[in-house]
């Protein structure tokens, strides 16, 4: 049974919450997710959406403005974005507001 | 050579409890000999400049450091992940507030029972529980993320499901099942901790509930049992891979029980730059890679996965730090950890003494 907070959806307003950090690290060859413990690298799409993960924007505008800036079509991005979401949701990462 | 990710970073050898699987060595170090502020900030940045990206501020009870708010901002200040693993036990209220404005990233806390009588026996403090309790309210209520961090052996190990239903109470995002490791003070205190197969199987089967149960409510991480495996872990990341440990008196580690090792030189930060000491040191570059294995791991198809094990447990079991790791069911040795585990007795705990 999932909680309800892993289901993200067009009106949440995704943000990272305190305790999990997104970093460019050198050292360590590129971007990577800091959280309790536990370092994630993150991979350039990754990265996008996570940058706009502002807890203002909602998802749909978030999924709007990577559609305008990469091409690529809404509902692939769309997908992509609810997937990544809710799986870092899901791991504590992320909340979806 | 890779570049490390995390610093294990040992503050003191100080602590109120006595929990008798501590896994610092037997051998406290002195209060005396304790690194002072300023050179953990020196360790701090050339950790941060080495690649490593998270601290992990322990000990001992990094409580018990009157300037851990000057530690902690340090570590904020050189662009490191701050982790706090604490008992809660000498930590107020007003210098977690401290800690958080500071920048602390994320609070652990150490919680050794469900119940909370057993709780307090196994930590050696009346009393510890409840101010564990108290303390795990304010992080959450501070906004910081909360791990409950909760040591599994023979006497709590019955009650996996009412110690994440706590977590879960609590408010903690995470939880760790950390069945004990047998270094330091846990070794000794071994056959008191040691729990049996059916133990260890049926708590492994009620983590895999519970992961079901609270899926996106809580992470449980678990960290297996060693001694009922079939294949070692992949102690610390591989020697001198991913971490560091450096102790309350500067020593630099490649993990925190490698004291045991006979013949090892390590290097203390008053001598040297962190950089050095992880390049070149005697103590890490002694089992760093795969040259120095010996058979069966040395031409096993796992040993870049599991790096042949633990090199401490291999000498403590075996005699030899080139051996493979025991634990494993391909080395020669293994039997004996079998004949180790069903040594058992309920005798009392010998508690960890400062």
């Amino acid at each position: 049974m999932n909680g309800p907070a892993t289901q993200a959806s067009d009106i949440s307003r995704p943000r990272l919450p305190r305790g999990v950090r997104l970093t460019h690290n050198e050292a360590q060859g590129g971007w990577v997710l800091l959280a309790p413990e536990r370092v994630f690298k993150a991979d350039a799409i990754t990265v996008e959406i996570l940058k706009r993960c502002t807890g203002e924007a909602t998802l749909a505008a978030i999924v709007d403005d990577l559609a305008a800036t990469f091409a690529a079509p809404r509902e692939r991005i769309h997908a992509d974005v609810v997937t990544l979401l809710n799986g870092l949701a899901e791991k504590k990462l992320l909340d979806l507001g | 050579m890779s570049a490390p990710l995390g610093l294990l970073a040992e503050l003191t050898h100080r602590c109120p409890l006595g929990c008798p699987y501590c896994s610092n060595p037997l051998a406290l170090d002195k209060r005396g000999d304790e690194l002072d502020t300023a050179t953990w900030a020196r360790v701090f940045r050339e950790a941060a400049a080495l690649g490593v990206l998270q601290v992990h501020l322990s000990g001992g009870e990094p409580a018990a450091r009157r300037d851990l708010v000057e530690i902690v901002k340090a570590a904020r200040d050189a662009g490191l992940y701050s982790n706090l693993i604490t008992s809660a036990v000498g930590l107020t209220p007003q210098n977690l507030a401290a800690l958080s404005d500071v920048g602390l990233d994320h609070v652990q806390i150490s919680i050794q029972d469900s119940d909370e009588a057993s709780a307090d026996h196994i930590a050696g403090y009346e009393g510890a529980s409840a101010r564990k309790r108290a303390l795990a309210k304010e992080v959450v209520n501070l906004g910081l993320p909360l791990t409950v961090n909760m040591v599994v052996h023979r006497a709590n190990i019955g009650r996996i499901e009412p110690m994440v239903e706590l977590a879960l109470a609590l408010g903690a995002s995470r939880v760790e099942i950390a069945h004990v490791q047998y270094y330091g003070w846990a070794l000794k205190n071994r056959a008191a901790l040691m729990p049996t197969r059916e133990q260890v199987d049926e708590a492994v089967r009620q983590v895999e509930l519970l992961r079901a149960k609270h899926q996106g409510r809580i992470v449980i991480d678990a960290v297996v049992p060693d001694y009922y495996a079939r294949f070692p872990k992949p102690c610390v990341g591989g020697w001198g891979r991913r971490s560091l440990n450096v102790t309350p008196g500067g020593r630099v580690l490649p993990c925190h029980a490698a004291e045991v090792i006979p013949d090892l030189e390590f290097w203390n930060v008053r001598e040297h730059s962190l950089a050095d000491i992880w390049r070149s040191s005697p103590a890490f570059q002694a089992f760093r890679g795969t040259d120095w294995m010996q058979e069966p791991c040395r031409s096993c198809s796992r040993r870049d996965q599991d790096f042949g094990g633990c090199r401490c447990q291999a000498f403590l079991l075996t005699g030899d730090a080139r051996a493979a790791d025991p634990v494993c069911h391909l080395s020669p040795h293994h039997p004996i950890v079998a004949e180790l585990a069903a040594d058992r007795k309920d005798a009392a705990y010998a508690y960890r003494t400062y």
